[in-house]
């Protein structure tokens, strides 16, 4: 489904203040549909920036990244936005919309999407009530805890039933009960058939998962083990 | 198509009326920069009056010879029109008419009438009063006609060297008052630009990590783009309809006093005269400087 054939990306001086500085050397992998996998490694290790080219937010310098075997370097910006919408997103800083509502934040990736009025009113609250939000639909992130927060954050990228899910750090700013909420959320949604992709660096998580794991050191692919452990 | 416009529409709305601050500081830019435009116009209007009313009063006067015949004098005067058909006026005044004119002048004065009575003749020439439009080139021309040799037999005396000093100086000062005030209005407006621009700026700075956001989920550009530009003809428009309230009631109420200083020239008025170019102005000048101040930004921000 997803595959990085030697992937190599330098970032030029002015954005390193320095020297150019490789985040990713020639990483090649590949995610089958389905699968569940955690990519580990310190901060800085490249984990960021491989989502990023998974959504086509950045071009590799050198080699290519594929989603259902299109080269994202060769799609156009049409392509791209519906390789967007069919992956969800959650981030350790949720990345919200600020100036929406919960019920409107969910809506508008319906919304992104052209879907009707009447399908967007149905969907919306069911959603919202699956995650225990319905009775803040009116509120804004701003009003809503942290766990509250990565909630919505995981409903927004539930809503399109997408066949992707990328989590990068869902559970940095959270502490470990709402961690494991939202771990064992990926476990469903990953149960009923969509990837999951897993950004993370708590060992604790990944080892209870006993998932594929792929670790990451100075931008390179030390370790890819089916069921793997926490090492580095 | 539709239902993406109305819910691009309803972002907007929804966008301006949560972030009051914002859209407040917005609009109060934006009416004070499109006051200082209005204020340009009017002062180009009060310029231009005065300009003509100085112009109206440049003037040449042909005196003709005692025996000169009226169709020789009409035969300039036709000649002048020719040559200058964008003249203001050339009005022909017959002695008889030159004497009437006198007399009802000075009816009450009893010294010039007797001595006019011992003159015992009309001792009036006739002449052309020529007014020109005030360009120094017209001058010229005027002049020239009067001075070919087939008219000048005619011409007892022409009236313009002493005014020629003045019109070159009249022309000076108006040449110089329309560059000055273009300089300066090109220079404030280029500068209430600046200001707006950087006023919308941060009204979509603060939405920053939300277009990265909208990218993320996979919104197209226009999706994202479409309620900020939409956000900025409201404050445009609400700009506009304020600094039209502003300019109506400050011209009707100012109308006396100016008028005190420029007699002839009503601001209100003026104002009425001007109404729909005055609307355009303002309004494109608003809602133009919103939309594509939200425009330039947001790409910016689209193309990181």
């Amino acid at each position: 489904m997803i595959k990085f054939e030697k992937v190599t990306k330098i970032y030029p001086a002015h954005f390193s203040n320095g020297s150019p500085t490789a985040v990713l050397q020639d990483v090649s992998f590949e995610i089958k549909e389905g699968e569940f996998v955690s990519i580990v490694g310190k901060s800085g290790a490249g984990k960021t920036t491989l989502t990023r080219m998974i959504l086509g937010l950045e071009d590799p310098t050198h080699g290519d990244v594929f989603f259902k075997n299109k080269n994202l370097r060769t799609a156009d910006s049409f392509e791209i936005q519906n390789i967007r919408r069919s992956i969800g997103c959650i981030y350790q800083d949720y990345k919200l919309l600020p100036a929406k509502t919960v019920y409107e934040n969910v809506a508008y990736i319906m919304e992104v999407e052209g879907k009707g009025y009447g399908k967007i009113e149905k969907e919306v609250p069911r959603v919202l009530e699956l995650i225990g939000l319905e009775d803040k639909m009116e509120n804004f992130p701003k009003e809503l805890s942290g766990g509250e927060q990565q909630r919505l954050a995981i409903a927004r990228a539930l809503v399109n039933n997408p066949k992707v899910i990328i989590a990068d750090e869902p559970t940095g700013n959270l502490d470990p009960y709402n961690s494991y909420e939202v771990i064992y959320m990926l476990e469903k949604i990953n149960k009923a058939g969509a990837t999951v992709i897993l950004l993370t660096h708590d060992r604790e998580i990944v080892n209870k998962l006993g998932k594929r794991v792929v670790t990451l050191v100075g931008g390179r692919i030390i370790r890819d083990e089916a069921e793997g452990k926490f090492m580095l | 198509m539709v239902t993406n416009f109305s819910r691009i529409f309803k972002f907007a709305v929804n966008d301006f009326s949560r972030n009051k601050g914002i859209s407040l500081a917005a609009i109060f830019v934006l009416v004070v920069t499109i006051m200082l435009v209005t204020w340009l116009f009017f002062f180009h209007g009060i310029s231009k009056f005065l300009i003509s009313q100085v112009q109206d009063r440049i003037d040449i006067t042909a005196y003709f010879k005692d025996d000169a015949q009226e169709q020789d004098i009409l035969g300039v005067k036709e000649e002048i029109l020719k040559l200058s058909p964008d003249i203001k006026a050339v009005e022909y005044v017959s002695k008889e008419r030159a004497m009437l004119a006198f007399n009802e002048k000075h009816k009450d004065n009893a010294v010039l009438a007797k001595a006019l009575e011992e003159v015992g003749t009309n001792p009036f020439l006739p002449s052309l009063n020529i007014t020109t439009n005030g360009d120094p080139v017209q001058f010229a021309e005027v002049s020239n006609v009067l001075q070919t040799a087939n008219f000048s037999k005619f011409i007892d005396k022409v009236d313009f060297s002493q005014k020629k000093d003045t019109i070159e100086k009249v022309f000076s000062i108006t040449s110089n008052i329309n560059t000055f005030g273009l300089i300066l209005g090109i220079i404030l407006v280029i500068l209430a630009i600046l200001v707006v621009f950087n006023t919308i700026k941060l009204a979509v700075d603060s939405s920053k990590d939300e277009i990265s956001t909208m990218r993320i989920v996979g919104a197209t550009d226009w999706f994202i783009r479409g309620p900020f530009i939409i956000q900025g003809a409201i404050y445009g428009f609400i700009a506009f309809v304020i600094c039209f309230l502003i300019s109506a009631v400050s011209a009707y109420f100012l109308s006396p006093k100016i008028s005190a200083v420029l007699p002839g020239f009503n601001t209100f008025d003026y104002f009425l005269s001007n109404i729909w170019i005055l609307v355009l102005i303002q309004l494109a000048f608003g809602a133009g400087v919103g939309i594509i101040s939200s425009f330039i930004v947001v790409r910016k921000y689209l193309d990181v």
